[in-house]
């Protein structure tokens, strides 16, 4: 019999009108990357939680066992100290701390009374290699890249010697190269003895990389799958995990949009006056009406700055020339209620920070951005709001007892579903989605572009920001490619490539030219 | 729903006081406080003497807790609005001793106090001054300015009796009932019926969008205790001189702010941008427009107050309203505002302002002095705090 680490028998765990979890059973071998996969709302992040005492013990019902022993842990502190580290789906590092506080905060290295910086900084600076991270410990990581972040959470679990290392959607928030990085880490450190679980919706990289994939559906465990001795495929996954086949992962559509122009920007620049550094070089684009137009490339490559900056919002930096034009006509927004009137949206990429009002319920959140269209005089329509919102819960199938649920207590995903049809209900004439389909479980995905292919057959138009280059392709009528802050290239989709769009992406020479 | 069939009407009466204690509290004090001081004082503070006084002595309190509550929900707070208060109710003071009517210095006041509150909100965030610097500076302005407007004369004495009539009169006995103040009679059993009516028709809202409802037993046993109270009071209130004008100017502003903040966009927005700036930013949320507005509509409470408190004593003083801002403060903290912002209710924050009234009415009667009444105050206010952030940590878990 092969060598069980860890075993979670029987876990139930509920939550006030939510059964999350009925009678998982979970069983993790030494030194193997045992993949978790399921829809949103199917109960991963629970799990986890629960292993990692962050549901405490007496909160659920069950049995953990690790190494053979059932184990009750009563906080975090407790699943550490029995080298168990997780890694959650946000990040929990201190930005405006250094790399190499970061790391040893909570189990600082001491001399005597006090915290011993030196040998820190050399610890750190070894587990940083380990990580393959080449920065100085002493940079703050609020400077750091989210690939770099993660490395650096990494990097933490490591400095507490964990033998079993969660990551809750470790790669949701990465570019393919960071991706590929982050997960070529994970092997060696397998290779190395440890044993990893992981959550994540990119099945493709599950395939890749899983020793065993476990598929959790409503909160139950449907089914174990072993590919070390037979290849898995995305399809099984995905059959196990929606309980039917999905044919096409991107629905196809007629590609006609009009000719005519719906939004054009011309030479847009703009620069960090603190620093003087350009954050958009020359920016030069067109979305005509009824069009999906993909805007590629790295993390970093100022496609968020650019979407802001048109949207009405530019904390931190100026616009130095540029012109906008909306249907024919020049605009320039100094805040969003002005681009939101004018019929512009912007989806967020950080649904927590900048999406979701996370303390309000469903129907708060989806109708925030269009109250005007509820009112009756100076009343909100409450009839129609809640049958709006529910509605898109519907739509959206956003997982929850009720459209009445506080968005905190929504998982990952369904909080995107949330985020997504709040502009949805706003009915724009330009969306500007920000990664939209970070966090969201394939089956969720095919409905969210089968939304996208309707708006645009409808006559809205979108630019979908995407770190996914695969989204990309399959949904974008044109595709623009950033690097730098500038546009390095322009792209029919029908004959685009991966490889195409990597090489705008990473061609830099161009984009100094250009600014 | 579903759990609370299972476990039956005790279960789902226990579960409705775990679940949601931090908004019952403020009754549970302000209870608590009428049983104290009434054994304490022999009964002296349940007179129907004693319950008017409170109630037009909380009226000043209650109309700076409504405008408190919006600024506490932006996550800003206002530590100007006593002086302010004490400043503008001394201009009133001042202007009616010139002669000026009335109907003229109301508006008057409202509008200086609007201008004061919107130019601290212009110095908040188009200056990006923090609230908590610019409302203290303020604070310290108009104390100064305080002094200036009573230097000349010391207390200014207010000789107008339609003024003095606010916080102290009554509605007029157009008809009695054998004993008893007639009109306040009509009024307490017209306000029962429109809260059985309002909640009802919420409860049937609620019933047809398929939320949760406390069931059928729990809702009408908190509906009768509610018309229970109301009636009582009224009666009480009859039997004396009946309902006081104040009474009428708190029902007033608690239920146009309790309006805009459930029922318009305004509101909406408000609470958005308490509960996350930079989301509420991105969802079109003017929030600059929004903080200029809630200062604005605070400074306009801010004159209110310090109307009803002059015309209360029916004098200025130079130092009229030092500490209001904490009693307005502590009533929002104590009617379940958060104190990290974007949650709270103007009508709760009312009842907190009852509960910090009863607390200075009661230590009156018992003959404590004003020094201890600080310390006391101090600490309940602390107290008030600890509980709202322990409350919400455990429920976030
Ligand atoms: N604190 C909570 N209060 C109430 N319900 C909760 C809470 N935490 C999770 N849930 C519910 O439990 C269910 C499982 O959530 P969980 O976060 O485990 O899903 P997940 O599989 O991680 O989904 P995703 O892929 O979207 O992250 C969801 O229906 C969620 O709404
Ligand atoms: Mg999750």
């Amino acid at each position: 019999m092969a060598d069980i680490i860890l075993e979670m028998r029987g876990i139930s765990k509920s939550f006030p009108g939510v059964k999350a979890l009925d009678r998982v059973n979970f069983r993790v071998k030494r030194g193997e990357i045992h993949c978790l996969v399921g829809e949103n709302g199917a109960g991963k992040t629970t799990l986890m939680k629960v292993l990692s005492g962050v549901h405490p013990y007496g909160t659920y019902e069950g049995d953990i066992v690790l190494n053979g022993e059932v184990q009750r842990f009563h906080g975090i502190r407790d699943s550490e100290g029995a080298s168990i580290a997780i890694i959650s789906q946000e990040l929990a590092l201190i930005p405006d701390l250094t790399i190499y506080e970061n790391i040893f905060f909570g189990h600082e290295l001491m001399k005597g009374r006090l915290v011993d910086w030196h040998r820190t900084i050399l610890e750190s600076e070894k587990i940083l290699k380990k990580v393959r991270l080449d920065v100085n410990p002493t940079t703050k990581v609020g400077a750091l890249r989210v690939g770099a972040q993660q490395l650096v959470e990494i990097a933490k679990t490591l400095s507490k010697n964990a033998k079993i290392i969660i990551l809750d959607e470790p790669t949701s928030s990465l570019n393919e190269e960071d991706s590929d990085n982050l997960l070529r880490l994970l092997r060696e450190l397998r290779d190395d003895g440890a044993t990893i679980i992981m959550i994540s919706h990119r099945l493709r990289e599950v395939v890749k990389i899983a020793d065993t994939v476990t598929v959790l559906r409503d909160g139950t465990t449907v089914c174990s799958l072993d590919a070390s001795e037979k290849k898995i495929t995305e399809r099984e996954i995905i059959r196990h995990m929606v309980g039917r086949e999905i044919e096409n992962i991107y629905p196809k559509r007629e590609r006609r949009p009009s000719d005519a122009v719906l939004f054009e920007v011309r030479n847009f620049s703009a620069r960090n006056p603190s620093t003087g550094r350009s954050v958009l070089k020359n920016v030069s684009l067109n979305v005509r009406r009824g069009e999906i137009v993909g805007l590629a490339g790295l993390m970093g490559a100022g496609r968020t700055e650019l979407a802001l900056a048109l949207f009405g919002n530019t904390p931190g930096y100026r616009i130095a020339s540029g012109e906008v034009f909306l249907e024919g006509a020049p605009v320039r927004f100094s805040k969003p209620s002005e681009a939101i009137a004018a019929g512009v949206a912007y989806a967020s990429e950080d649904r927590k920070k900048n999406g979701l009002i996370l303390i309000q319920d469903i129907c708060f959140n989806i109708t925030l951005a269009n109250l005007r269209s509820l009112l009756k005089g100076i009343v909100i329509d409450r009839n129609e709001e809640v049958v709006q919102a529910n509605r898109y819960k519907e739509d959206l199938r956003i997982k929850a007892p009720s459209i009445q649920q506080t968005v905190l207590n929504l998982s990952g995903g369904n909080q995107q579903k949330t985020s997504l049809a709040k502009w949805l209900f706003a009915r724009p004439k330009l969306l500007i989605l920000d990664e939209p389909t970070r966090g969201i479980d394939v089956g969720a995905k095919y409905e969210i572009y089968t939304i996208m292919n309707e708006l645009v057959k409808s006559g809205m138009s979108i630019i979908m920001i995407s770190s996914e280059l695969m989204e990309i392709l399959g949904m974008s009528d044109r595709i623009y490619v950033m690097s730098e802050g500038a546009i390095t290239g322009e792209l029919d989709a029908r004959d685009a490539t991966e490889e195409g769009i990597m090489e705008f992406a990473t061609n830099t020479k161009e984009a100094v030219a250009n600014g | 729903m579903d759990d609370n069939r299972a476990r039956g009407l005790p279960g789902e009466v226990w579960a409705l006081l775990k679940g949601n204690i931090r908004n019952y509290a403020m009754y549970l004090a302000l209870m608590a406080l009428f049983i104290l001081f009434t054994i304490l004082t022999d009964g002296a503070f349940i007179t129907a003497r004693n319950l008017t006084n409170l109630i037009n002595q909380t009226g000043y309190v209650a109309v700076m807790a409504c405008g408190m509550t919006l600024v506490l929900i932006i996550q800003q707070i206002d530590l100007s609005i006593g002086y302010v208060a004490g400043f503008l109710g001394a201009c009133a003071a001042t202007l009616l001793s010139r002669g000026v009517a009335v109907p003229l210095v109301l508006p008057l006041i409202l509008l200086a106090g609007i201008a004061i509150g919107s130019l601290e909100g212009l110095i908040i965030g188009k200056v990006g001054v923090p609230a908590f610097v610019t409302t203290l500076a303020c604070q310290f302005i108009f104390r100064g300015m305080l002094s200036l407007v009573t230097e000349s004369t010391g207390t200014i004495l207010v000789k107008s009796d339609a003024f003095n009539q606010i916080s102290n009169g009554f509605l007029p006995p157009v008809f009695r009932m054998g004993p008893m103040h007639g009109l306040s009679l009509v009024v307490g059993a017209l306000s029962i019926a429109l809260i059985v009516w309002s909640r009802l028709r919420a409860r049937r809202d609620l019933k047809k969008y398929r939320f949760r409802t406390t069931s059928a037993p729990v809702f009408w046993a908190t509906l009768l205790l509610f018309a229970a109270v109301i009636g009582v009071l009224s009666y009480v209130l009859a039997n004396y001189r009946g309902v006081s004008w104040t009474i009428v100017v708190v029902v007033l502003v608690a239920f146009v702010y309790d309006f805009m903040m459930r029922r318009t966009r305004l509101g909406r927005h408000i609470y958005g941008m308490g509960g996350n700036r930079e989301a509420a930013l991105l969802s079109g949320v003017d929030t600059q427009k929004i903080l200029l507005f809630v200062f604005a509509s605070m400074g306009m409470l801010a004159g209110l107050g310090g109307v009803l408190f002059t015309s209360r004593l029916q004098s200025a003083t130079p130092t009229s309203g030092s500490g209001f801002e904490l009693d307005a403060i502590a009533s929002c903290y104590i009617g379940g505002v958060s104190t990290s912002g974007g949650i709270g209710k103007v009508t709760n924050s009312i009842i907190g302002s009852f509960v910090i009234m009863s607390l200075t009415n009661g230590l009156n009667l018992m003959g404590v002095g004003i020094t201890y009444q600080y310390v006391i105050k101090g600490i309940i206010f602390i107290l008030a705090v600890a509980f709202d952030v322990r409350s919400r940590a455990k429920k976030a878990i």
